[in-house]
């Protein structure tokens, strides 16, 4: 079990944070094209899922998998995406992701003044808790998988 | 627990087959009297709900019947335009029946292509090697599988989400969709799949997998 990257976005597409532990992988394109590629396929997989669902959603689109990788996303009421990218073993973690939201992005960015809204967050202090966060998880190893 | 949908796109992410096998109810039908206290519009030629959810009447439901008449798109089943029907005093008190908009073929068609590329950047934006596209789709209310054959057909099944056994049948709607659409000298590949033999067994395939939940090794 392991946890690959982890993207925060916020309601316009803007990816507030990124951050990897054991990613194999790069998408072979620049970054910032990655994160945009990323949003686009959330906010079609979106579209397409309150179109496809046979019943009236609540918490919408939860995550996908892949044959070698698991997506899990977490969205506000405010429009901030959380995306954690684990491997398969992982099982639900909507806590975990809102974890992250409100304990760490509402009290360590949204809370503090230097931090203006709607950009790369630059605070120190985030990224150290996310990333000691991240790694006290249980299903975070540093044995990669 | 059920299946709700089946669906086939070919490799270039043309929708070539759809089964809608069960859909939920999730309607709710209300006596009005004038005026309506509901604000509706006019969206993709459909009556939608845009202001006033009450009574499980939900905004982006749209209208499905009239006094028992059905409605499609903006006119009822008699010829009327919902809207301006709606409109007129005279016409009240009126029982309106709404629900979520049903897919039209349309949308189907464009669903599935939208999957399609969902399916390649899915896979595109992998952070191991050698990941394939979207194989399971997991929301609140239902569960998308897809199993994509070494030639490239995706087979898509929308179920419940407790559903088990959806993999071994869409392995099973492959071996069906091998011996009655391949084998049937008058389908052509890539083509929408009209075959009597693929729509029976496909049919037979799902009631067996919604009661078992699964398929035996060798079946």
């Amino acid at each position: 079990m392991t946890v690959h990257n982890l993207y925060l976005f916020d309601r316009n597409g803007v990816c507030l944070h990124y951050s990897e532990w054991h990613r194999k992988k790069q998408a072979g394109i620049p970054k910032e094209e990655e994160y945009k590629l990323m949003y686009g396929m959330l906010f079609s997989i979106r579209s397409f899922v309150s179109k496809m669902s046979p019943l009236d959603m609540k918490d919408g689109f939860l995550a996908f998998q892949t044959s070698r990788y698991k997506l899990h996303y977490y969205e506000t009421p405010t429009g901030i995406k959380v995306v954690m990218n684990t491997d398969l073993g992982v099982g639900p973690i909507r806590d975990v992701l809102h974890h992250i939201y409100s304990a760490l992005y509402v009290e360590l960015v949204v809370k503090n003044p230097l931090c203006p809204l709607g950009q790369t967050v630059q605070s120190e202090l985030f990224r150290s808790r996310l990333d000691s966060y991240v790694r006290s998880l249980p299903f975070f190893s540093a044995r990669a998988g | 627990m059920a299946i709700f949908s089946v669906y086939v796109v070919n490799k270039a992410g043309g929708l070539i087959y759809q089964l809608d096998s069960y859909a939920p109810r999730a309607e709710a039908e209300k006596t009005f009297s004038y005026p309506l206290d509901l604000l509706l519009k006019l969206h993709d030629e459909r009556v939608l709900v845009a202001f006033g959810q009450r009574d499980g009447i939900r905004v982006g439901h749209a209208v499905l019947a009239i006094n028992g008449i059905d409605v499609n798109g903006k006119y009822t089943a008699d010829g009327k335009e919902v809207l301006e029907y709606l409109g007129s005093p005279s016409n009240y008190p009126v029982s309106i029946r709404f629900g979520r908009p049903r897919l039209t073929s349309n949308e189907k068609l464009m669903l599935a292509s939208m999957f399609h590329s969902l399916f390649a950047i899915g896979s595109q934006l992998s952070p191991e090697q050698g990941s394939s596209g979207i194989e399971m789709l997991e929301t609140d209310t239902f569960k998308l599988h897809c199993f994509q054959t070494l030639t490239g057909i995706k087979f898509v099944v929308l179920a419940d989400p407790r559903q088990a056994g959806i993999d071994s049948l869409l392995r099973k709607i492959y071996e069906i969709y091998s011996d009655f659409a391949l084998k049937n000298p008058f389908y052509s590949l890539e083509m929408p799949i009209r075959c009597e033999l693929f729509d029976q067994n496909l049919k037979l395939a799902l009631e067996v997998a919604e009661k078992a939940g699964t398929f035996g090794p060798g079946s």
